[in-house]
């Protein structure tokens, strides 16, 4: 009996999370599925930003360059070579191309540390951003992007398939870093002469790291431009993108994966229900995740831990 | 002509840069903090000598202190909000706190941003400048205004200097930021120095602000390319090095100007962002900094 109880309830909570996920569409609207996709892909952000910073230890302020990679080789082929291309061929070679970035990003991260890599990082945004509006003919520019594709018009559908993308990447980031790996990852990112003197290759597992990241980071951005129809700056690759990925993996919990997800979730959905508000909107979301970051620095997840070993 | 406009352009902007990056490094060479709410206090500072000019009718200088003493106000509001609570955390992992400040300063970089948006719109606002006037220097029409600035800059850099290297409590500073526990062995509250420091920034960062407001405008949207400005400058000169700064806000101040004038504003801060990833990848330490 006792032994009954004391089953974690992690499972079960991830079952029923599963099964309300997939059947949200024969209830929902088509407008909370709309939101809830965009959420799902921010989330695959967050996981992602994540493993490299929660895990291998590396503050990257850029997410978005890598998402922004994606998003962009993907919508600039399929404007390009439009009938002739699939779709999913598209979303593959960003994915390709965000791993290029990934590796690219990954070089200086061996060599520069704390807020010297971030700062890199950050440029690497500012660069890209400067790219873009530069080469205005070939990615649109400051107007944005138009594809001609878009995966499906049915809100279900890119709904189900947004979910499917989330529960898959957060299984493979989850498990990746409860693996070995991950806790060799963990290693390094706390101390890393200490785990390279235990005889493990740090260089290598954070190279893997950034790899993985940026997979996941540019297949997503690829996605969400076939889901969206357009790509623009301000939606793949400005700053501020990238810093709501960083807060919501923050707020949700680091080093936790699935926290980045829930944080990632909370912030696309509070921002739409206070949309209201206008400009006070992001004043306040801004407020709540500086409150949660200095009263419970576990973030959400780490509050209810907390709590149950309380109790 | 184009010779003399480029360098006193690129004189006066330069300057600006290297005030605004002067305070950021001294936050860091002493607390370890890189503080990314940088750009929020100098618009703020900026924006509220805007409103007090406008609203209260005040003068120039009345207006251009107003503004300081906010940015002072909101500089402490910083150390104390966001960046002391994290320090003083029993939870937060040592070696976690530098990113847990980096999240707090931006956050609440993020609400003043917010909040300037909000109260005063986020349209482009221009402090009442303190000089009026256009005067001819060697040919080119510069406004006063653009000395001016300039020579505030200079002044308060050469003021900071003197503070620092002149004065006991500036020796302290300088004490803390090479060893903090040899400072506290000696009997120094390092909690007081930290205070100090944080009041040489506020009104370092709001004058920069005020100023920039008189010369090119502010609005809520220039908070973040400042605070990159101003990080990338203190990173190119090295982190903690205050000479560096001055020497790189310069390298990036004069590339700029020349990039706009000789190709085109456009590509403005391109050849500085390129500058910054060579510098990283083959002296990552910064052209003068000290690992």
């Amino acid at each position: 009996m006792r032994s009954v109880l004391r089953v974690s309830p992690l499972p079960l909570a991830t079952l029923v999370v599963l099964l309300l996920g997939v059947s949200l569409p024969f209830v929902s609207s088509g407008y909370v599925l709309g939101l809830l996709t965009v959420a799902f892909y921010t989330a695959v952000f967050a996981m992602s930003w994540d493993l490299l910073f929660g895990f291998a230890g590396e503050v990257n302020f850029g997410p978005t360059f890598l998402i922004g990679l994606g998003a962009y080789t993907a919508g600039i082929l399929d404007a390009r070579l439009a009938p002739h291309v699939a779709i999913w061929v598209c979303v593959l070679a960003g994915a390709v191309m965000a791993v290029v970035g990934g590796v690219l990003l990954a070089l200086p991260a061996l060599r520069v540390r704390g807020p010297y890599f971030g700062l890199v990082t950050l440029v690497a945004v500012l660069i890209l951003q400067n790219v873009v509006v530069v080469f205005a003919s070939l990615t649109g520019g400051e107007i944005g992007l138009s594809v001609p594709d878009v995966m499906s018009i049915s809100a279900s559908t890119n709904y189900w398939i947004a979910f499917g993308f989330m529960v898959v990447s957060g299984a493979v980031l989850f498990g990746l870093s409860r693996s070995p790996i991950g806790l060799v990852l963990e290693a390094s990112g706390q101390d890393a002469v200490q785990a390279g003197a235990l005889g493990f290759n740090v260089a290598k597992h954070k190279l893997f790291a950034f790899i993985v990241s940026a997979f996941f980071s540019g297949l997503a951005g690829a996605l969400m431009v076939f889901y969206m129809g357009t790509a623009s700056v301000s939606t793949f690759i400005d700053i501020s993108v990238g810093v709501q990925i960083i807060i919501a993996a923050v707020l949700g919990g680091r080093r936790t994966v699935i926290g980045a997800a829930i944080g990632a979730v909370f912030l696309i959905g509070m921002g739409e229900l206070l949309r209201p508000l206008g400009e006070l909107a992001t004043l306040l979301v801004s407020v709540m995740a500086l409150f949660v970051v200095l009263f419970f620095p576990d973030g959400f997840l780490g509050m209810l831990q907390g709590r149950s070993r309380g109790g | 002509m184009l010779v003399w406009q480029i360098l006193i352009d690129g004189f006066a902007i330069s300057a600006l840069y290297a005030l605004g990056a002067t305070g950021f490094t001294l936050i860091f060479g002493v607390s370890g903090v890189l503080n990314l709410s940088h750009g929020a206090i100098m618009v703020a500072s900026a924006v509220a000598a805007w409103a007090i000019a406008g609203s209260l009718h005040a003068g120039a200088y009345a207006s251009a202190l107003g503004g300081m003493a906010v940015g002072v106000v909101l500089a402490f509001a910083t150390y104390f909000i966001a960046v002391r609570p994290i320090q003083r955390s029993r939870r937060i992992a040592e070696a976690e706190k530098e990113i847990f400040i980096l999240t707090t300063t931006l956050l609440w970089g993020i609400i003043l941003q917010e909040a300037v948006a909000y109260f005063f719109t986020s349209n482009a606002k221009t402090v009442l400048p303190i000089v009026e006037g256009v005067v001819r220097v060697l040919g080119v029409r510069t406004p006063s205004n653009e000395f001016f600035t300039a020579l505030i800059c200079w002044v308060a850099i050469g003021l900071l200097w003197l503070l620092v290297n002149k004065t006991r409590h500036g020796k302290e500073v300088l004490a803390a930021s090479m060893n903090p526990r040899g400072v506290t062995l000696l009997g120094i509250e390092l909690s007081r120095i930290h205070i100090a420091v944080w009041l040489v920034y506020g009104v370092l960062a709001s004058l920069a602000g005020v100023l920039l407001g008189m010369f090119l405008g502010v609005s809520s949207y220039s908070v973040g390319p400042l605070t990159a400005s101003a990080f990338s400058i203190v990173v190119l000169g090295g982190l903690g090095s205050v000479s560096g700064s001055l020497v790189a806000a310069y390298v990036v101040g004069y590339l700029e100007t020349l990039t706009a004038y000789l190709i085109s504003p456009a590509y403005r801060t391109i050849p500085a962002l390129l500058l910054l990833v060579v510098v990283m990848y083959l002296r990552p330490q910064g052209l003068f900094g000290r690992r």
